[in-house]
Order: C-alpha cells, then sequence, then structure tokens
C-alpha cells in the first residue's frame, strides 16, 4: 500500500490558492424529540485544483454531511451554524438559494455511491444527463445531445445506450453513467460519495482508474469520501480523517500513511490488512463512535483512545499543525514531552 | 373487464356526442297523436322506443339529450376535482411542513362533513345568491371543488416515498428548483395514479350530479339523468305504472357509472404491476410483468 511514485509525481504540483475551503464549517441536526445532534464542529480543509481529497472515518462520523453541507443540500432540520465555505473566494453561505442552485453541478457536481437509487428510474439515460445542461442553459438541446453523446463515450459507454433506462445498465455502468452526469457541466470540484462502495472490486477499480483518467484530462478537484483507506492511498493527495464530527488529523496523504499523529488515525491503519503479512489477526477499535447528541465532554475519541491521558477527558484538543501542512488533534501531539511519541 | 369498461363509456360518450343525430324530435316536444292530443305516460308499445313522459315528451329523446348534460357535468366536475387533488396532493407531501398541514387539515375538515348535505347546503345557497350563474356550473364546481379530498391524500403519500428517493435528491444537487424537480421527476411517477383515479372520480362525479339533480338541485331547463328521474318521482310515474320513464335513465347511470369503475380498475392494474402480484409470487410471472412494463 505505499502511495508510490503517483503520489510523489502529484504532490509537486501542489497550487497555492485552494480552490474552495472550508473553514470552522458547523452543522447541527435537530431531531424530532428536540435534542440537538452536533453532526460537525468547526471542520475545516482545503481543496486545490487537479488534486484529490480523502474523506476518511467510520460511518456516521460526519463525511457525507460535510459534502452535502458544502452543496447546501442538508435535509430541511439540518442547520449551518458556523463557518465559512469559500469558493474561490466567495462565502458559499451567503448567497441565496437561487444563487447557489446556479452553483450546483455547474461548479461542484457530485457522484452518488448508488447510482441506482441517484438516476431516475423512469428516465432514460441520456435525457437525464442533459437535464443538467439544459437546467443551467449552457446550451440548446441539440448541443447538450452532442455533449451526452462525448461525456457516454468518455466514459466508455457507448453512445446509442444513452437511449436506454438505468435498470438496462448493469452496476458499474450505471455508476460511470453517474460520472458523466456529474461532468455534464464542466464542474470544477468533482464529490464523490463513496463511488465504489456498492460496487465488486473489479468495477471499483475500473471507476477509480476513470475518474483518474478524467481528473488528468480536465484537471479536476475531486472529494473522495471513502471507507476503503486502500482507495485512499491509491488516488489521494491529502487526506481528512474525521471523527464524530470532528476534523482528527488533517494532512498530505504521504504523511498520514507514513506518520500518524492522531490516535484514532493510527488504530484505523492498523485495522487495515497488510498484504506483506497475510494471516496476521487484524487489530480492531473497541467501542463505538459517540452518539452525536449525546458527546463526550473532551476529546471525542477518548473513551476508545488506547494512549488517554487524564486531560483528554475534560478538554478538547484543538487542530494544531504538527509538522509542516499536517494538522492533528490530539492532546499528546500538542505537549510532546507528556506524550508517548 | 377493462374492454367491457371502455365499451360502456365509449358508447355513452358516442350517444352524447351524436344525440341530435339519434332522434328525431327535440327533448321538450310533445308527440301528439292523430287527433293532436299530447300523448302522456304513451307506453314503449304505443310509442316506440321509450314512450312518453307525463307532458308526452319522447323519452329516448331525454335520455340521449340527458346524456350529454350528465357527462358534461360529471366529466367537467371530475376533472376539476382531479386537478385541485393532485395540487394540493403534490404541494402537501412535496413541501410538507406547514403547507402540508395547512393543506391536509382542510382535507379532514371536508373529509368530516357527509358530503351530500354540503353539498345540497352549497348548491341551494348559490342558487339563492342570484349570482347568475348557470345552475350546471354551480353543480359543477360545488361537485368539482369538494370530491378533491381523497384524490389529494392518495396522491399526497406517494409524493411523500418518491421525493425521498435519492433521484430527487441528485436533482436537486444539479441545480434544480422545486417546479423543475416536480414536474419531470414527481409527476411522471404519479401519473399513472393520476390517470387511474380521474376516471375512478368521473364514476363518482356522474353519479353525485344524478343524486343532486334527482333532489331537484338540477338545471330543469337542461335535463340530466337525475333531473329525469327527479321529473319520474314528481309526476307520479311510479304510481302510473310507467317503468319507462324512470329505469331508463336509471339503467343509464349505472351503465356510465359501472364502464368508469371497470376501466378504471383495470387501468390501475396495467398502469401498477404491483398491484396484481406480491413478492413471494412465482418468479416467471415477475419477469413476465417486468418485461411488460418499466416499472416505477
Amino acid at each position: 500500500m505505499s502511495p508510490g511514485w503517483w503520489l510523489c509525481a502529484r504532490a509537486s504540483r501542489v497550487a497555492d490558492t485552494p480552490l474552495l475551503s472550508i473553514r470552522n464549517l458547523t452543522v447541527d441536526f435537530v431531531l424530532p424529540d428536540g435534542r440537538t445532534s452536533h453532526a460537525l464542529e468547526e471542520v475545516s480543509f482545503d481543496v486545490h485544483a487537479g488534486q484529490t481529497l480523502g474523506l476518511v472515518g467510520e460511518s456516521g462520523c460526519g463525511k457525507t454531511t460535510t459534502l452535502m453541507a458544502v452543496m447546501r443540500l442538508l435535509p430541511s432540520n439540518g442547520r449551518i451554524t458556523g463557518g465559512r465555505i469559500l469558493y474561490h473566494d466567495l462565502d458559499l453561505l451567503s448567497l441565496t438559494e437561487r444563487q447557489m442552485r446556479a452553483y450546483r453541478w455547474k461548479e461542484m457536481a457530485m457522484v452518488f455511491q448508488s447510482a441506482m437509487n441517484a438516476l431516475n428510474p423512469v428516465m432514460r439515460i441520456d435525457d437525464q444527463i442533459s437535464e443538467a445542461i439544459v437546467l443551467h442553459q449552457l446550451m440548446n438541446s441539440a448541443q447538450a445531445a452532442r455533449r451526452v453523446d462525448t461525456l457516454l463515450e468518455m466514459v466508455g459507454i457507448a453512445k446509442e445506450r444513452g437511449d436506454q433506462y438505468p435498470h438496462q445498465y448493469s452496476g458499474g455502468m450505471r455508476q460511470r453513467a453517474m460520472i458523466a452526469l456529474s461532468l455534464a457541466c464542466s464542474p470544477s470540484v468533482l464529490f464523490a460519495d463513496e463511488p465504489t462502495t456498492a460496487l465488486d472490486v473489479m468495477i471499483q477499480a475500473q471507476v477509480l482508474e476513470l475518474l483518474k483518467k478524467i481528473q488528468e484530462k480536465l484537471g479536476l478537484a475531486i472529494v473522495l469520501v471513502t471507507h476503503d483507506l486502500g482507495v485512499v492511498a491509491e488516488v489521494c493527495d491529502t487526506v481528512v480523517v474525521m471523527y464524530g464530527g470532528k476534523v482528527a488529523e488533517y494532512g498530505s496523504a504521504d504523511r498520514i500513511y507514513n506518520d500518524p499523529q492522531h490516535p484514532y488515525t493510527q488504530r484505523l491503519l492498523e485495522s487495515f490488512p497488510d498484504l506483506n503479512k497475510p494471516g496476521e489477526v487484524l487489530s480492531s477499535i473497541p467501542g463505538t463512535p459517540p452518539r452525536l447528541t449525546d458527546l463526550p465532554p473532551g476529546c471525542r475519541f477518548e473513551p476508545r483512545c488506547h494512549k488517554r491521558i487524564d486531560v483528554c477527558a475534560v478538554l478538547a484538543p484543538r487542530l494544531i499543525e504538527t509538522s509542516a501542512a499536517h494538522y492533528a488533534a490530539c492532546h499528546l501531539c500538542e505537549a510532546p514531552e507528556t506524550g508517548s511519541r | 373487464m377493462g374492454m367491457a369498461g371502455a365499451f360502456l363509456v365509449l358508447t355513452a360518450l358516442a350517444i352524447a356526442i351524436l344525440a341530435p343525430m339519434l332522434s328525431p324530435y327535440s327533448p321538450s316536444e310533445v308527440i301528439r297523436d292523430e287527433e293532436g292530443r299530447g300523448m302522456t305516460f304513451a307506453s314503449p308499445t304505443i310509442h316506440p322506443p321509450l314512450g312518453t313522459d307525463d307532458a308526452g315528451r319522447d323519452v329516448a329523446t331525454q335520455l340521449v339529450y340527458g346524456a350529454r348534460i350528465s357527462m358534461t357535468v360529471g366529466f367537467t366536475a371530475g376533472l376539476i376535482a382531479m386537478f385541485v387533488g393532485s395540487l394540493f396532493g403534490i404541494s402537501a407531501g412535496y413541501f410538507g411542513g406547514r403547507i402540508d398541514n395547512l393543506l391536509m387539515r382542510t382535507t379532514d375538515v371536508l373529509l368530516v362533513i357527509p358530503d351530500l348535505p354540503l353539498m345540497i347546503i352549497l348548491v341551494a345557497t348559490l342558487r339563492n345568491l342570484e349570482l347568475h350563474i348557470s345552475p350546471l356550473v354551480v353543480l359543477i364546481l360545488v361537485i368539482g371543488l369538494l370530491y378533491w379530498t381523497s384524490t389529494a391524500r392518495l396522491i399526497r403519500s406517494q409524493v411523500l416515498t418518491i421525493k425521498e428517493r435519492q433521484f430527487v435528491a441528485r436533482a436537486r444537487a444539479i441545480g434544480a428548483g422545486h417546479f423543475h424537480i416536480i414536474r419531470k421527476h414527481i409527476l411522471p411517477q404519479i401519473m399513472p395514479l393520476i390517470v387511474a383515479n380521474t376516471v375512478l372520480i368521473l364514476s363518482t362525479a356522474i353519479l353525485v350530479e344524478s343524486g343532486l339533480a334527482f333532489l331537484g338541485l338540477g338545471d330543469p331547463t337542461q335535463p340530466s339523468w337525475g333531473t329525469m328521474l327527479n321529473f319520474a318521482f314528481n309526476r307520479n310515474a311510479i304510481s302510473n305504472g310507467a317503468w319507462w320513464f324512470y329505469l331508463p335513465p336509471g339503467l343509464a347511470i349505472v351503465w356510465v357509472t359501472l364502464g368508469c369503475v371497470l376501466l378504471g380498475n383495470v387501468l390501475e392494474e396495467m398502469l401498477n404491476p404491483r398491484l396484481t402480484m406480491h413478492h413471494l409470487e412465482d418468479e416467471s410471472r415477475m419477469v413476465a410483468v417486468r418485461e411488460g412494463q418499466p416499472r416505477g
């Protein structure tokens, strides 16, 4: 799982100004019984053009919520209570809903986890792709039809199959059609919400390969949400590790893999099978992520942490820069003399 | 069954459209014998095909012209009910929250009040206001604006499930507004429901119109089937044994409503194959159904 040449090659072209920067994003959900669920707290990261950012963490740690908050598509009981989402220095949170609509898909598009559900079952694929183009009035319908053909070809679907319905497609084809749809309006940022989770390994590889190819061709920024650390190692330039709605660690993929600072990241990496040591019993992290309505007062990982110290139970750690462009939220990194590393 | 229903409805429609060609008389024309006396309550044997009424008018002629009135009122009212019901159902289901609450509580109120007394009062009051609207228009509006409740509920429930589907979230993500989502993603999915329900509502509207007209709330100058029954009842057709006066309009009402119900049920099954099959049913049948029709 070594990041390899591919990562090194990409690290060299780090752009200086980020395309999308998320600062202290805080999202609350009001539950039907009146309790508040703190889904995201102070989430910050930058997305650069032409790069891939991986968003990893357990289920329910806020990965999808982050994407939905950035697109401003949270369910009606979700509120963005703080922070800024800067796209080219424009705060998306200051836009009205109508203005925001113009940004969706045209500037940032999304590949959904399950293409079967994200595609309308009673609309033909080409209609669904041109729907987005025509909706943004980028071109007339004849031009849009030609663009649909190009897009389908780009993702490896014969354009003759454009007039078929989603149920006539195979799983991998649907995901590729979803990718074609996401590229319809030539977005600058592509959010891929677990694009490979529902697919078998062969198709997963194909889809990732396709995303990589498209990124190289179009210079897209990709935010990849995934559980799969192998995928992250292979395609991501930077990684955000999330835990319980907060950023636990944030840095280049290289640093995160080779020198993880946060105990959660360390345990997460340990619980991933190593091809070089087959037969070894995998370690796991005992316990479950905290309930977001009922968070521990200190560090959110404290109840499950194998390296906890006294302060962890009472004080939430800040996200601090442990080395250049590598951030971690852990008391052990703050005060090296008390920590074990 | 569907064919039978379609046949019943289509023949009734054809009769309504072709009314003037089907009868040599006009509906108010008095049939006279050789000596010039009006033939009152002439039986079908004396004056074929359906005899005459108390004023000597041809019953068959009234029946075919009555088809026009009954079906016009029934169909227009049914379509209005369907339109209002769909509009309210979609708005309530899609927007939810306060709009949903407002529309559904209104629906509840209308559902709780018994429709027939309410309609009788409404029609009577509107007539007394002397608004110079034709009584038929009053009838159409009252039926149309009161019979949307069940449709609104039905459509709301369907919209509630569809709007939670991920492709609606995806449509929002591509930057679509509410109107676009409703038109392109919600409406096509509930259209089968609307079509099947319209046909069923039409039968109810015709039946209700007949009921109101029978109670004397129709337009006496433009008699529908219900008005014919009202005349027959008021003018002692029953004690005179003039069955040809009250039986034909009664059977005609049954003819059309039965046709609509048969057609509506079959349409519902055709457009929503899930109604006729069970998920545990043998596979051959499920495949056959799937090939026939892309399922929503």
